[in-house]
């Protein structure tokens, strides 16, 4: 095995009764990365995330954390967890828990050094309870870090958040990758992971389907982007051959097309008017939405 | 295909010095306290209902009734102490595992690097806890008020006793934690408490018909011992109408049924928790990755 990996599947497949969550899945998660774990409902990512945590056991393959099974509390004392749909104890304040969860690992951060990470000194003595949302979100963010863990699990953390809290959690991320920390982060804001992951994988039945940077996985993809103001109708350029979808945004029109060149002569021919034309390589979102749709599409034929 | 299981040698950054982890199981059980007693609905009934029953049921009313008997005084203190004790242990393990599995508290917990036993020993410390105020606030009344001739060392023991015996309400409150819902739980647990109260005996005598019922009580095999302890001689001896067991049997035999209470429901639990904490995790509960948030 890898000593980069510090987590690792191998193989792994697991069924929930009828439903056959992982299939095979190979999954590493290397030194110093942020990994991005994206795929569709279904996909697989949770079920991935909580193998690796040793909160499930594979039906076939293996599972590694820091080289040790995940059971082991000497593999997770390395890690920082913050899972989906969980509440903390409502009673207890944002400095007790992380004071609390602190207690678990070898050499935690202070509880006063955590407050300051995650920008949370203001709310230290209020009530878990009490808090929003995006709040409740922050400090369940507190206490994943509160471990100095060099590998931390993000399962959607910015969910509920407003605008600025989702900016000082990115930047706290890109500190602790800098520090040397290691991020699996899951998310379905897409511009989240093209804003932080180092590599993407895309997971889709259970299945890895795709795996690399964030500019490897557009190239991937053969979609391009058409920004324009035009003259033309909506429906009119639909029909055209090569576009794929049109969508309005104000004055302006967003077509989503296989052959970019064809289109935007075709777009200047018809109307000598248009102005703004701008053409994009598929974003993070448009690489996913194909990724996903082969494999799809692929499972049904 | 069966799952592999890797085994390589500990690299060793991520031991814990025996220190720290004395200090783990320390703070889990400090926290666990502290949000007891920050639960009004858990704390003020199980903190205040026994003093006042105690005292109005097994003083006042059961005191007048009973001319002064000390022995009587003996066996509502030792009874309504039974009382005291079950309701923490029940209600406090069975309630709290329900929510905490309900609201994923219990599945993070368990990927993080939390001592297994903290968890468990932390709820066990917090009931105790509870138990050993509920007792000072029962002996104080029960020396002043109640008449409850007993010497230091009865004291001591009974209160010992007690709040060890919390233990078996503990497990059966953990047991159905493991299986009802948040919302469920304190239905569950009142339908196996209040029979367990009543048909154990503590407040009047069953009907001899129906006595052999008691046996299936925990609280009866508690107050058997606590009234041995206190030296209440074997009830059959007592006039009618004395609440309790009807004789002491043998305390070895009581201590061992609440000891296999214990030990059964318990690991009856933690076989439960251990299956059924990976379904919680079901691919099911994973978000779509919303086309509206493509755009």
């Amino acid at each position: 095995m890898n000593d980069e990996y510090l987590a690792e599947l191998s193989g792994v497949s697991k069924r929930f009764g009828k439903v056959l969550a992982l299939d095979g899945l190979n999954l590493d998660v290397r030194r110093g990365e942020l990994l991005a774990v994206l795929g569709p409902n279904g996909a697989g990512k949770t079920t991935a995330i909580s193998l690796m945590l040793g909160l499930q056991q594979p039906d076939a393959g293996t599972v590694s954390l820091f080289r040790l099974p995940p059971q082991r509390l000497e593999a997770r004392r390395q890690v920082g967890v913050m899972m989906q749909e969980v509440t903390l104890a409502e009673d207890l304040r944002v400095r007790e828990h992380i004071d609390l969860v602190g207690h678990y690992y070898p050499k935690p951060f202070t509880p006063k050094e955590v407050l300051e990470m995650t920008h949370m000194t203001p709310l230290a003595d209020h009530p878990y309870g009490k808090l929003s949302a995006g709040q409740k979100r922050q400090a369940q963010f507190a206490v994943a870090v509160c471990g100095r863990p060099k590998l931390l699990f993000l399962d959607e953390p910015t969910v509920g958040m407003d605008v600025q809290a989702r900016g000082l959690m990115w930047e706290t991320l890109r500190n602790l990758v800098t520090r040397g920390s290691s991020i699996v982060l899951t998310t379905h804001y897409l511009e989240e992971a093209q804003a932080l992951a180092d590599r993407v994988v895309v997971l889709a039945k259970g299945r890895l389907i795709a795996s690399g940077t964030v500019s490897e996985m557009r190239a991937l993809v053969s979609r391009k982007r058409i920004t324009c103001s035009t003259t033309l109708t909506f429906e009119e350029i639909a029909t055209w051959p090569g576009v794929e979808s049109v969508a309005r945004d104000r004055n302006l029109l967003h077509i989503t097309v296989a052959d970019a060149e064809e289109v935007a002569r075709r777009l200047l021919i018809a109307d000598p008017k248009l102005r703004e034309l701008e053409v994009h390589r598929a974003g993070l979102a448009e690489a996913f939405t194909e990724l996903t749709q082969e494999t799809t599409q692929e499972a049904t034929s | 295909m069966n799952a592999t299981t890797l085994s390589f040698e500990l690299n060793g950054s991520a031991t814990m010095p025996g220190g720290r982890l004395l200090g783990a199981y320390f703070a889990e059980a400090k926290y666990e306290f502290i949000r007891a007693l920050r639960t009004p609905a858990f704390a003020i009934p199980f903190l205040l209902l026994p003093i006042a029953l105690y005292v109005l049921f097994g003083i006042l009313l059961a005191g007048s009734m009973s001319h002064g008997d000390p022995t009587f005084a003996k066996i509502m203190f030792v009874n309504w102490s039974v009382f005291g004790v079950m309701g923490p242990g029940m209600f406090g393990f069975g309630m709290i595992v329900a929510q905490e599995r309900d609201h994923g508290l219990l599945s993070l917990k368990r990927a993080l690097p939390m001592p297994p036993a903290a968890y468990f020993l932390a709820k066990m410390f917090m009931t105790m806890t509870f138990a050993a105020i509920i007792m000072v606030t029962l002996i104080v009344p029960a020396l002043t008020l109640g008449h409850v001739r007993l010497s230091l060392g009865q004291i001591l023991a009974v209160s010992l006793l007690d709040i060890l015996g919390s233990l078996p309400f503990c497990a059966v409150g953990f047991f159905i934690g493991t299986r009802a819902s948040s919302k469920s739980a304190a239905a569950f647990i009142n339908l196996a408490y209040l029979p367990m109260m009543h048909l154990g005996g503590l407040f009047y005598p069953l009907p001899k018909s129906v006595q052999p019922i008691e046996f299936l009580s925990p609280a009866f095999y508690l107050d058997k011992l606590g009234l041995w302890v206190a030296g209440v001689p074997n009830l059959d001896q007592l006039p009618s109408g004395a609440a309790g067991p009807s004789s002491h049997g043998s305390p070895l035999l009581c201590a061992g049924v609440l000891v296999g209470v214990t030990l059964l429901f318990g690991m009856l639990a933690i076989r439960r928790l251990a299956g059924t904490a990976s379904q919680k995790l079901a691919p099911t509960s994973e978000r779509s990755v919303s086309l509206a948030l493509q755009a």
